[in-house]
């Protein structure tokens, strides 16, 4: 099993015909995915060449969706384009919508959200590398190669830590992987992905990795202590970050004494959520942890 | 970026919120006639992306011209938070009756704006929410349907403000969207005795991602306030933040480098307190152009003792970015003189360390792990 995308799960990429919406669809091909189409606005009834397949492009995802009963989209449009893309994609039926793009702005972000939450279709990102269940499928932009299936699951704010952490915990494998973005306002949280996490039977240890900006990490931690089970692992970036400075990610800044990483880290360890102090070390407690359950 | 509060005020204008524009001078000399023309009375208030003006002395009140040259002097170049005071804005002393506070934000946990008012203005919202959370009014704002008539009157009931208050708080929500701003706060909106309402402060957020959308806030950068090295970073499309440690800091990915800052600082500790010097993100491309330019700020920092390049290659692969860092070194010549640790892991690792083995470079160290060379970048900082 897996959490949001499977072997079943039928994609289609908006973007497709971009250069990157090209590369990484390559990608996610060569990864298994079953792509079943590409949206482009003005380019319906083309097609791209693939090493193995071609892909059909459809002009909407509307017409996407009725030839190919796609339930997964993954969005590598421009920022300007991308709440166009993310609404269309809601009002066509698909279930899941994986925003990439970086630089959405947080009105329009706020816009789209709103829209998906009416129709209860389910939003990751923007600003994420996607989700992968590796042997199933990869959505979005998380290299395919790093780990194979296994038994935990990652959910985090960063795509490069999510990487670093799956290499980690490569022995381990993954059921599910997922980015949910670094923005201010994201579609999927670490609460959603905790819980999908805790009734999925195959994960049975659960990495999250936060950062500083907001209380999101807080919150999944009031979760955790409510709900999840299984043994949690965290770790926080950000203990060095000045308060008011944007750190790379557009949510990524301590306002005040609100969003830093001691407070995320100490509501993580008070609920106990073992923090490791670097990435290293957060593979080291959650390989612990996996040994444990072995143990009982 | 945060607005300064002229600056706020201008787009408050703009969109029709009551507001006086005052005058804004940078030199004391020139506080006096300014002065004059508000009327002879005037407030004097320091211009600073900071809040605690006034408890820090950069609000002052001058009775007269000559008053305004004596306060703008002692308030400009004043230190407020870390920022010195370049400009002040003087005001016309109003004739306060009722002070409130009122903000529209992004509300992060609920992913919707919340908007907060409160008729207990003019001194701190989280001092309210202290000693008196009553007096605060929190509404929810659906994105999807935004302020409206009816839901501006339903803030100003909720807030127990003046009737009257409902189109300000209309006019506000226009800057909050129509400026593609993350906060729009006014602490005070006050009653003036007259009855009417005026904007007396402001602060703005606007969202950077949303630039494309509006060229015209590019005016409101301040670049002199900015500190050198980061604006050469700008200028040079690098995301990238100066901080106040020694070892040099250039990783892919905001989450990786903000834990390598984190690691480093931990690392540190056992070699005298070693911090990082900055934050760079040089995203997905290494290219050897991409790697010069992070080299040659972070080479320009003069605290920098030692450079960490911590990259794991997902998409970018190690080999290109081995590349970047011999031409770059080879680009950067004499300017290149301080201890480099490289730590690589991920797409194409082998060849990318063999890269580097063959360059041989004299101050390229490459250490298998991101603990391991976080330590050894701390120590060389230490002892360089």
């Amino acid at each position: 099993m897996a959490i949001f995308l499977t072997d079943k799960s039928r994609v289609v990429v908006q973007g497709m015909t971009g250069s990157e919406g090209q590369k990484h669809t390559s990608r996610m091909l060569a990864a298994g995915t079953n792509i079943v189409g590409g949206v482009t606005p003005g380019k319906g009834g083309q097609s791209v060449d693939f090493a193995r397949r071609s892909i059909p492009v459809y002009g909407s995802c509307a017409d996407a969706v009725k030839s190919t009963g796609a339930d997964v989209s993954i969005v590598f449009v421009p920022p300007r384009f991308t709440k166009g893309a993310v609404i269309e994609a809601v009002d066509a039926g698909i279930p899941l919508v994986v925003v990439i793009t970086e630089g959405v702005p947080v009105h329009d972000t706020a816009a789209f959200f709103a829209h998906a939450q009416a129709a209860g279709t389910r939003i990751i990102g923007p600003n994420s590398p996607g989700l992968i269940s590796p042997g199933q499928a990869n959505a979005g932009i998380i290299p395919a190669d790093i780990a194979g299936p296994g038994r935990i699951g990652l959910v985090s704010k960063s795509g490069t830590l999510t990487y670093q952490m799956m290499y980690e915990l490569r022995e381990y494998g993954f059921t599910t992987a997922i980015g949910i973005g670094g923005d201010p306002i994201i579609g999927t949280t670490h609460i959603d992905a905790l819980r999908a996490f805790q009734d999925d039977p195959d994960t049975e240890a659960i990495v999250m990795i936060g950062e500083i900006g907001g209380d999101a990490e807080e919150r999944a931690a009031a979760f955790i202590k409510e709900y999840v089970t299984k043994p949690v692992v965290g770790y926080v970036a950000g203990f060095t970050a000045p308060e008011g400075k944007t750190m790379g990610h557009a949510g990524a800044i301590v306002s005040g004494s609100s969003g830093t990483a001691v407070a995320k880290q100490q509501a993580l360890e008070a609920v106990g959520v073992k923090v490791g102090k670097t990435p290293s070390e957060a593979a080291r407690l959650m390989r612990e942890a996996l040994e444990q359950l072995l143990v009982h | 970026m945060d607005l300064m509060e002229y600056q706020a005020k201008e787009l408050f204008a703009r969109h029709k919120v009551p507001v006086t524009l005052g005058r804004v001078v940078e030199d004391a000399a020139d506080a006096a006639a300014a002065a004059e023309e508000l009327g002879g009375r005037v407030v004097v208030k320091a211009q600073v992306k900071a809040g605690g003006r006034g408890k820090a002395g950069g609000v002052k009140l001058a009775a007269t011209p000559a008053e305004a040259t004596e306060r703008a002097g002692d308030i400009l170049g004043m230190d407020i938070k870390g920022h010195t005071v370049r400009r002040v804005l003087l005001a016309p002393a109003a004739d306060i009756a009722e002070e409130y506070y009122f903000s529209f934000l992004v509300d992060r946990a609920n992913r919707n704006y919340l908007c907060i008012a409160s008729t207990e203005g003019g001194v701190e919202i989280e001092e309210v929410a202290h000693s008196n959370p009553d007096a605060i009014a929190k509404v929810s704002i659906d994105p999807a349907t935004g302020v409206d008539e009816a839901k501006a009157a339903e803030i100003v009931a909720a807030a127990g403000f003046p009737a009257e208050a409902a189109s300000v708080v209309q006019a506000l929500w226009e800057v909050f969207i129509a400026e593609d701003a993350s906060l729009v706060e006014v602490n005070p909106l006050v009653k003036l005795a007259d009855g009417s309402l005026e904007a007396l402060d402001g602060k703005v957020t606007l969202d950077e991602n949303a630039g494309y959308r509006h060229p015209d806030h590019a005016a409101f950068d301040d670049k002199a306030a900015a500190d050198p090295l980061e604006a050469a970073a700008q200028e040079k499309g690098l995301n990238y933040v100066k901080l106040d440690g020694s070892v040099g800091i250039i990783g892919n990915g905001a989450g990786l480098v903000m834990s390598t800052l984190d690691v480093v600082a931990y690392a540190g500790e056992a070699h005298g307190g070693v911090k990082p010097a900055n934050f760079l993100d040089i995203g997905g491309g290494a290219s050897a152009e991409v790697m010069k330019n992070g080299l040659s700020i972070i080479l320009g920092d003069p605290q920098v003792r030692s450079v960490f390049v911590n990259v794991f290659g997902g998409i970018t692969a190690c080999d290109a970015v081995s590349n970047g860092i011999v031409q770059a070194l080879e680009l950067l010549g004499a300017q290149a003189n301080k201890p480099l640790v490289v730590r690589l892991d991920g797409n194409n690792v082998d060849e990318g360390r063999r890269i580097l083995a063959k360059a041989n470079h004299p101050l390229v160290t490459v250490v298998d792990t991101m603990d391991g060379a976080a330590d050894r970048a701390a120590e060389l900082a230490a002892t360089a």
